[in-house]
């Protein structure tokens, strides 16, 4: 009952405000300031819906100084504590004596209500374009029909298209309840050009004949929502293929640098995923010392992370290539158990190093926040650094394999061993540079996953069944097998998310490979060949 | 003439191979459980629940490490997912044992425990006559062996080997351990299923239950041993470890590989699952990190460590390493993860033949 | 059940074996392997270029040609390990190789003869013949199959033609070279196929022993069909057969060893040009 009385008398009031629309004046009306502390809650109403449409910033400092209790009166008069001076609220002139006796005025819950509606209004008129904007998507799902001549207001005489924009859909949302006809098929026709999940809310209920009478509106509300949907849609799925691509290039610095190991060179390195831990310890590392050392340059510990996480993971990769995998080569099963050996040492000294619980690796400020493409859809920025990141790795990659000796030297021994041998290239080295190189690779992997997953030392577990997955799909020995291959699986693995949850995901993207490798054993890519004796 | 089957069966097994079985089966059916229910704790013979548990466990691992070898050792197929049949049997007998628990579960209720916390009112179809044994024998039984043959029957008809098979185990088992770490799948996601009460009425924990199902054990790895001993020595065996060293020469004279690899595949399967149902109500709990990669690679080490394409060797394996591993990880729990890793690195640079391999050099030195 | 031909006489009785229902080859219009418009080809590479070949039931005929000329891919494709893009390839009038799975090809009666020797290395030289032996080789029948005194026999006589009568229980991988070219020869007769296919078959022996295998073939011929790929061009002489020269995919020229190498294009097929 009071709820509808309080809003009946903010609605009146509200009109009259309208009718005496009082122009902005510099220092506050006294009387109105002296209205504020009568006994009268509806007077007090009256003068607070009076300042909220006064556009005067005094007027916002006073309302705020009352929310917060701050608002005295003593002596007829209402003031403010200034440190240990007393003020007059309305000019700001010092009170001399202090009252004796002073109380604050009584804020009961009607007219906090009424303070804070008149603070949003007041804000809609702000200098700031920045309290602006934040007032007006304040507004764009609770306002009522009483803002709705504060809003006609404000974009009057507001400026700034963005900001008007939003101040145009709030001002429609408000007159959707305005009980005439022609006003909510105006508004309607307003909301239509959204594409938000919430004014398609509001929009549904006036499909009902219960809810609205006029059938036309209805007819246009059916439109509109029909409309809203669909870019609704497309804004969904936008997002999807965003965080599939996001996903893949995860899965693709992930499995780099096994497309050289595994897929050039023929190694089964299990201990793949740990080299990828390196990566991400180095970084974390690279940023404790930044904090230590250099805290003023923290926000860039990142670049300097790259190359250190790079020959932190070559150096351990050589390191094992030398003392184990090496004596290996030609023997892909007994490589698979000792390399999954080494995951296991690898893991069990990043525990002893750092602690068996996951380390702290902050993003920089320059990649948090994130950019609005459209309505509903943000980008969040780690994402596109990781994109980009993804690029960079791959162009890299693409030049050291294609374009240098090593990669040539690579290329020739992965070919032919022995011929390769016999014109004088150094087949060992070449062997120990090439998965220092895949390695490395997976270093930088691991400065990627460090932004935007725990570092812990059980990390790289998680990554090797999909590291693998993404070459084998691919196609062995096919870069660009496995730049498809993962993004494909992203993309599809995020959609079957949205449809079906995480893990009933994962599952079928598991038996969606399980199953094409059944079809295609050599992988996307593929070149058929004549194929000798295993 | 035709000899019999039978005849056939045993005299796959040498004399001294029989001798031994004979000296080991007198010890787990009648010396080990006599010394743990007929003597007084304070006795200095006397088996603790302790040593029966634990050597009840690794028999069950030796007959996974054995089922490995024979598609590893024999015909040359890593699977890097024998975790997932072993855990399947586990999960098929804890049903039963789920359900034998009763009402005196938490909430007492006649469902299990994880169900009523879900707020399930009934049992999902698939529980339907787990509360009968023999029910869940069969299901032991079939279930693991039907996945496994449907997964190696895709598998080995696209011709799926080497590591591309290995890696492909290990995605099929991870994907199960997910699927099994829902609540929603009905198997008690991330707990699984514990605290069992009975077997067929009788206390899990007595003595007496114990000690049968350490003889149970016993009496599994045997019979896997002398059916591994005919499988191994029949013409069967010769041509699985044909398709290991020469497959396209198999099939060039003949033989259908997918056929053989199928069935040693399945059969290897089927004996996982029944480790795996003799474990569960011994370690008292199943859930489904016993699916998870690591566990499965494992076994491979323990057949790596005794001797691949040997019977006796994974079983060597299996204990050696176990033992170890129950020593280690309290003695030095830090420390275990680098001594396994140091053992898959050591045993496959150093010990290609593990340690029966080992022990045959020496011998074979010695009289040279 | 029983593991071994009842009557060693195959080519009256050849028990159903396998999946394959055939009961035999019909050979009734003389032609035994009959390839039309054979096409393979690799990543744009052909190997096989309309290829058309025929050979006769009991024909020795030889395959000689420069590398690269396709003789192995035909092989591949006569055995079913490769799947020709276009073309047919019966063996017999009935039967349609390229619908047939290497096992199925094997039972229906060609073996084959790789480049490199392919034998069971961990396996002694009996057993290798042993499990090439003509029997059901069905996984179900071979868990339960042994050796009957006639097999025994019959491994005991192959042992003897290949001269490895006292090297039975040695292990496979320790012979030499040249016994192993034989004891891949012996598996073959073994597997009592009518239509033999020898890559190479001479490679790395001694003269004594190429001159031996050369009498051996000759005696097969007849009785068997034999497709020989040689490079020796001396053996070939030996064998006597028609001789067959592939070039990029194609026959080139077909005829007696004398008439192909006065074959002008044959010479420059050789030679360069």
């Amino acid at each position: 009952m009071t709820e509808i009385t309080h809003t009946m008398t903010r609605y009146l009031l509200s009109l009259l405000l309208c009718l005496f629309a009082v122009p902005a004046f510099a220092a506050l009306d006294p009387a109105l300031v002296r209205q504020l502390a009568d006994e009268d809650s509806d007077i007090k109403i009256a003068a607070i819906q009076q300042f909220g449409a006064s556009a005067d910033p005094e007027a916002g400092r006073l309302l705020k100084a009352m929310a917060d209790d701050e608002l005295l009166v003593g002596d007829d008069t209402v003031f403010r504590f200034d440190g240990e001076q007393a003020r007059d609220a309305a000019s700001g002139a010092l009170i001399e004596p202090v009252p004796e006796a002073y109380e604050s005025i009584t804020v009961n819950n009607r007219i906090r209500a009424a303070l804070s509606n008149a603070l949003a209004a007041l804000k809609l008129f702000d200098a700031d374009r920045g309290v602006r904007l934040t007032a007006a998507k304040e507004l764009q799902s609770n306002a009522g029909l009483e803002v709705a001549p504060i809003l006609a207001r404000a974009m009057d005489k507001e400026s700034d298209s963005e900001i008007q924009a939003l101040l145009r859909q709030a001002h429609a949302l408000a007159n959707l309840g305005n009980p005439d006809a022609a006003a909510r098929l105006a508004a309607v026709d307003v909301l239509s050009d959204s594409a938000s999940a919430a004014t398609r809310g509001l929009l549904l209920p006036l499909l009902e004949t219960a809810n609205e009478p006029d059938a036309t509106v209805r007819a246009a509300a059916a439109q509109a929502v029909k409309e809203i949907e669909s870019r609704l849609a497309i804004g969904e799925t936008l997002a999807k293929m965003f965080t599939g691509i996001s996903l893949g290039s995860i899965l693709l610095l992930a499995a780099l640098g096994l497309a050289i190991t595994y897929g050039v060179m023929g190694v089964i390195n299990m201990a793949h995923g740990e080299l990828l831990m390196v990566g991400a310890y180095a970084t974390f590392f690279v940023q404790t010392l930044f904090r230590a050392w250099l805290p003023d340059y923290l926000d860039w510990y990142l670049l300097a992370a790259v190359p250190v996480a790079f020959f932190a993971a070559a150096l351990v990769g050589m390191l094992l290539e030398r003392t184990v995998i090496r004596r290996l080569y030609g023997r892909p099963l007994e490589t698979l158990l000792a390399t999954w050996g080494l995951s296991l040492v690898l893991i069990q000294a990043a525990r002893v190093l750092f602690g068996a619980q996951n380390v702290e690796v902050a993003n920089p400020v320059w990649m948090s926040g994130g950019v609005e493409i459209m309505a509903g859809l943000v980008l969040p920025w780690n994402r596109i650094v990781i994109v980009g990141f993804t690029l960079f790795v791959l162009a890299l990659m693409w030049v050291l394999m294609q374009k240098t000796r090593l990669g040539l030297f690579v290329r020739a021994v992965t070919q032919n061993r022995p011929m390769a041998g016999c014109v004088g290239v150094p087949t060992g080295r070449v062997d120990t540079l090439a998965f220092g190189l895949g390695a490395g690779i997976a270093g930088l992997g691991g400065v990627a996953l460090s932004q935007i997953t725990n570092v812990g030392p059980d990390m790289g577990q998680g990554y090797i069944v999909d590291s693998f997955l993404v070459v084998v799909l691919g196609g062995v020995g096919q870069l660009a097998g496995a730049v498809w291959a993962a993004l494909g699986l992203g993309i599809v693995t995020k959609f079957l998310e949205g449809w079906w949850g995480a893990v009933i995901a994962k599952i079928v993207v598991l038996v969606i490979v399980i199953i094409f490798i059944q079809k295609r054993p050599q992988g996307l890519f593929a070149l058929k060949g004549r194929f000798v004796e295993n | 003439m035709r000899t019999p089957f039978i005849i056939r069966f045993l005299n796959a097994t040498p004399r001294a191979g029989w001798i031994a079985l004979g000296v080991f089966a007198a010890l787990t059916l009648v010396v080990m459980p006599a010394l743990h229910l007929l003597l007084p704790e304070s006795s200095p013979f006397h088996v603790s629940t302790y040593v029966i548990t634990l050597s009840g466990k690794i028999m069950c691992y030796a007959i996974v490490a054995v089922a490995m070898d024979l598609i590893w050792g024999y015909a040359g197929i890593l699977s890097l997912g024998h975790g997932l049949f072993f855990a399947l049997g586990g999960y098929a007998f804890g049903m039963y044992l789920m359900r034998e628990i009763g009402t005196d579960g938490s909430y007492q209720s006649h469902l299990p425990d994880f169900m009523v916390f879900l707020d399930w009112k009934e049992l999902p179809w698939y529980w339907a006559g787990s509360d009968s044994m023999l029910w869940a024998i069969l299901l032991v039984l079939t279930v693991p062996a039907l996945v496994a043959y449907i997964f190696g029957y895709f598998a080995f008809r696209s011709r799926i080997k080497g590591v591309y098979f290995s890696i492909i185990t290990q995605a099929m088992t991870f994907a199960a351990m997910l699927f099994f770490f829902r609540n929603e799948t009905g198997f008690g996601g991330n707990n699984g299923f514990t605290d069992f009460k009975r077997i067929l009425g009788h206390d899990i924990t007595s003595p007496e239950m114990r000690a049968t199902l350490f003889a149970l054990s016993a009496l599994a790895l045997m019979l896997t041993l002398l059916a591994g001993r005919y499988l191994v020595t029949s013409k069967f065996g010769r041509v699985l470890t044909a398709i290991r060293d020469a497959e396209s020469r198999v099939m060039f004279i003949g033989y259908n590989p997918l056929h053989y690899k199928l069935f040693i595949w399945t059969f290897s399967a089927m004996l996982c699952a029944i480790a795996g149902a003799l474990y569960v109500p011994q370690v008292g709990i199943i859930n489904p990190g016993e699916m998870s990669p690591a566990n499965s690679i494992e076994i491979a080490i323990w057949v790596a460590v005794g001797g691949r394409g040997t019977l006796i060797g994974p079983v060597i394996g299996a204990g050696l390493v176990n033992l170890f591993k129950s020593y280690f990880t309290v003695a030095f729990p830090e420390y275990w993860l680098f001594f396994l890793g140091a053992l898959f690195v050591g045993v496959t640079l150093w010990l290609p033949e593990g340690v029966t391999g080992l022990w045959k050099r020496l011998k074979a030195r010695r009289t040279a | 059940m029983n593991a071994t031909v009842e009557n060693p006489n195959w080519e009256v009785s050849v028990p159903a074996i396998g999946h394959v229902l055939q009961p035999g080859v019909d050979t009734s219009h003389k032609v035994i392997l009959y390839l039309e418009d054979i096409s393979v080809s690799f990543d744009g590479f052909k190997a096989l270029n309309n290829l058309t070949l025929a050979i006769d039931a009991g024909e020795l005929r030889c395959i000689i040609g420069p590398n690269g000329a396709g003789k192995t891919t035909m092989m591949d494709v006569i055995t079913g390990k490769t799947r020709p893009d276009s073309g047919t390839c019966f063996f017999g009038q009935t039967i349609d190789l390229t619908r047939m799975t290497e096992p199925q090809i094997a039972h229906a009666g060609i073996g084959r003869k790789f480049q490199k020797p392919t034998i069971f290395e961990n396996h002694t030289v009996f057993e290798n013949l042993e499990l090439a032996m003509k029997t059901d080789k069905r996984a179900w029948t071979s868990l339960f199959a042994w050796l009957s005194s006639e097999g025994r026999d019959r491994i005991s006589d192959t042992l003897k033609l290949i001269r490895l009568d006292h090297q039975a229980e040695r292990q496979a991988g320790l012979l030499s070279h040249g016994q192993k070219q034989w004891l891949e020869i012996g598996m073959l007769l073994m597997q009592e196929p009518q239509l033999l296919l020898l890559d190479e078959p001479v490679a790395g022996m001694t003269d004594d022993e190429t001159e031996r295998t050369g009498e051996l073939f000759k005696s097969l011929a007849g009785k068997h069909s034999l497709v020989v790929v040689e490079h020796d061009m001396a053996f070939i002489e030996q064998l006597g057969g028609k001789v067959t020269v592939l070039h990029e995919g194609s026959v080139l020229a077909e005829g007696d060893l004398a008439t192909v190498q006065a074959d002008e294009r044959v010479v420059e097929v050789y030679l360069g040009r």
